[in-house]
């Protein structure tokens, strides 16, 4: 069980000339193993700024990490060990792959760097993990430009899953994908985070797939938690007008077309 | 609803590459005057390729085997798409049928004010326009997107992403075109921007009668903003039909498919985690 709780973290960012933007202000959550959190929020509201202290790209203003009760390393080997047992899967498939890499080198690297299998067992492994995001074994030799984008999330998902860590960052994995890719994509994290017990932080603008796949959601608004409980309860009973406002801004058919045939009769 | 203002008729596009594709395969549609017709599908099923085919903005390899493209114009003229020489099919894009792109992040030159790249499509369009009155124009078209004529000087780069598209709307209604196509015009933008903009087009059409073509992959966005959809599979029109036909009695195997891949945001979750 492993558990990484963030405390009061604050993150002001300093702009030339326009003084200082605050990024977060005061965000505390807890994700365990096992767990899915789904983050929501619009274009600047904190969601990646979350990300990015998860993964220590950044150091918070004010406020702490933990990991299983101490504080996250901010350097050296530690930090690297960490970053093992923490990973991410960015948002665009597109730009986190190497083009001039095969698609082995991608999941070849992080095992030979956390050495999670001895060296004459990475091949097999590098299989194995292709085989886990249904991936070809014939992709090996290929290049990202060969692949499709939902194919290429899998590398990416495959790459993160390598050194086997106990929580995943995952920013907006689908959003640059074609909708018809998107479930196949979520419903392959969904079962890797059952099946491994992983804690995943899910973030994402689509309060549909949030619900779906998250057991509990936090709303973020301006660098704020404005509301969090489980996933159900947000979408479907919010109690903040930010959440209220989000929900009635996205699509849902189900509704539109109740309201419409119940109007008409 | 009976009124129509284009039909296309066994319409097909042919990439004539060394493996030939058809891209666009026996179409026929109608769009009628002052409807939203949504155009649904996947990446790669020939939805933008119809619609720029239509305006003949395909370049080579891609050629036109067959079909026809027939404009009914309000001033009740009917017009052979296909058969117009070059230069009047310049004169007729955007004065009759307008687009607003894919991408509004990088649709926009980066290198020239917004005002500029407004006025360009007067100094196109209407060479006889005064400098003056080009610049009148410009700001009514600024303000008329709720941009604000004071952003007359403004660089892409210092506008949010809805603001962009905006512009872009901006720039589609300037010769007060009879059809806009709207080419995945929300699909980068985060959801309350996406309908503030969707409201504004909703206004807009209200105010200038515009009907439009919505093309997009995001199903339950197009239920909830079309009269009718099409739902377009490997280059072919699976089905047609009023959005609420198509929510509650799809006719297609794929629609059912396509309706089946969406989360539902309020409904039961029909597969338990």
């Amino acid at each position: 069980m492993t558990t990484i709780e963030v405390r009061g973290v604050s993150k002001t960012y300093r702009v030339r000339g326009a003084g200082s933007i605050d990024a977060l202000a005061d965000v505390s959550f807890t994700l365990s193993s096992g767990q899915t959190i789904g983050m929501v929020g619009q274009s600047g509201s904190g969601k990646s700024t979350v990300a990015k202290i998860l993964t220590q790209m950044e150091r918070p203003t004010s406020g702490q990490v933990l990991l299983d009760g101490a504080p996250v390393p901010s350097r050296g080997a530690a930090l690297r060990a960490y970053r093992q047992r923490l990973r991410m899967v960015f948002q665009d498939p597109f730009a986190s792959l190497n083009p001039y890499h095969s698609i082995r080198h991608h999941v070849e690297r992080p095992l030979v760097l956390s050495g999670v299998v001895p060296p004459g067992e990475v091949e097999a492994e590098v299989h194995r993990l292709l085989a886990k995001v249904q991936l070809d074994a014939g992709v090996v030799d290929r290049r990202p430009h060969e692949l499709s984008g939902g194919q290429r999330q899998r590398v990416a998902i495959a790459r993160a899953l390598a050194p086997r860590p106990s929580l995943l960052v995952a920013d907006e994995p689908v959003s640059m994908l074609d909708v018809s890719l998107r479930m196949g994509v979520l419903r392959l994290l969904s079962d890797i985070q059952a099946a491994d017990g992983l804690g995943v932080l899910y973030i994402t603008h689509d309060l549909a797939t949030a619900r779906y796949f998250s057991d509990e959601i936090i709303v973020l608004n301006q660098g704020r938690v404005v509301e969090h409980g489980s996933a159900d309860e947000v979408i479907l009973r919010p109690r903040h007008p930010y959440t209220r406002e989000l929900r009635e801004a996205s699509p849902d058919p189900e509704s539109f077309f109740a309201d419409r045939v119940g109007g008409a009769r | 609803m009976s009124d129509p203002l284009l039909s296309v008729r066994d319409f097909s596009v042919r990439y004539e590459t060394a493996a030939p594709v058809d891209a666009v395969r026996d179409v026929s549609l109608t769009v009628h005057r002052g409807e939203v017709l949504g155009l649904a599908g996947e990446s790669g099923c020939g939805k933008t390729t119809l619609a720029y085919g239509v305006q003949r903005l395909l370049k080579p390899p891609a050629v036109i085997p067959g079909g026809s493209v027939t404009w009914h114009d309000a001033d009740g003229t009917d017009t052979d798409l296909l058969a117009l020489g070059t230069d009047a099919m310049m004169a007729f894009r955007w004065d009759k049928i307008s687009m607003v792109f894919q991408g509004a992040m990088s649709a926009l030159n980066p290198v020239a004010t917004v005002g500029a790249q407004l006025a360009d499509v007067f100094e196109v369009h209407r060479p006889a326009m005064s400098r003056r009155a080009r610049t009148a124009a410009v700001v009514e078209l600024l303000e008329i997107v709720k941009v604000g004529g004071a952003r007359i000087k403004s660089y892409p780069h210092e506008l949010s992403g809805g603001m962009r598209q905006r512009i872009m709307i901006a720039m589609a209604l300037a010769l007060r075109p009879q059809l806009v196509v709207m080419d995945e015009p929300t699909t980068a933008l985060d959801v309350l921007v996406q309908r503030e903009i969707l409201r504004e087009i909703t206004s807009l059409r209200e105010a200038f009668g515009f009907s439009v073509v919505f093309i997009t992959h995001d199903l339950p966005l197009l239920l909830e903003i079309s009269d009718r959809i099409a739902v377009m599979r490997a280059g072919q029109i699976v089905e047609i039909d009023t959005a609420e036909q198509i929510w509650f009695r799809p006719q297609h195997e794929y629609t059912r498919t396509l309706l089946s891949s969406f989360p539902r945001l309020t409904a039961e979750r029909k597969v338990a985690r």
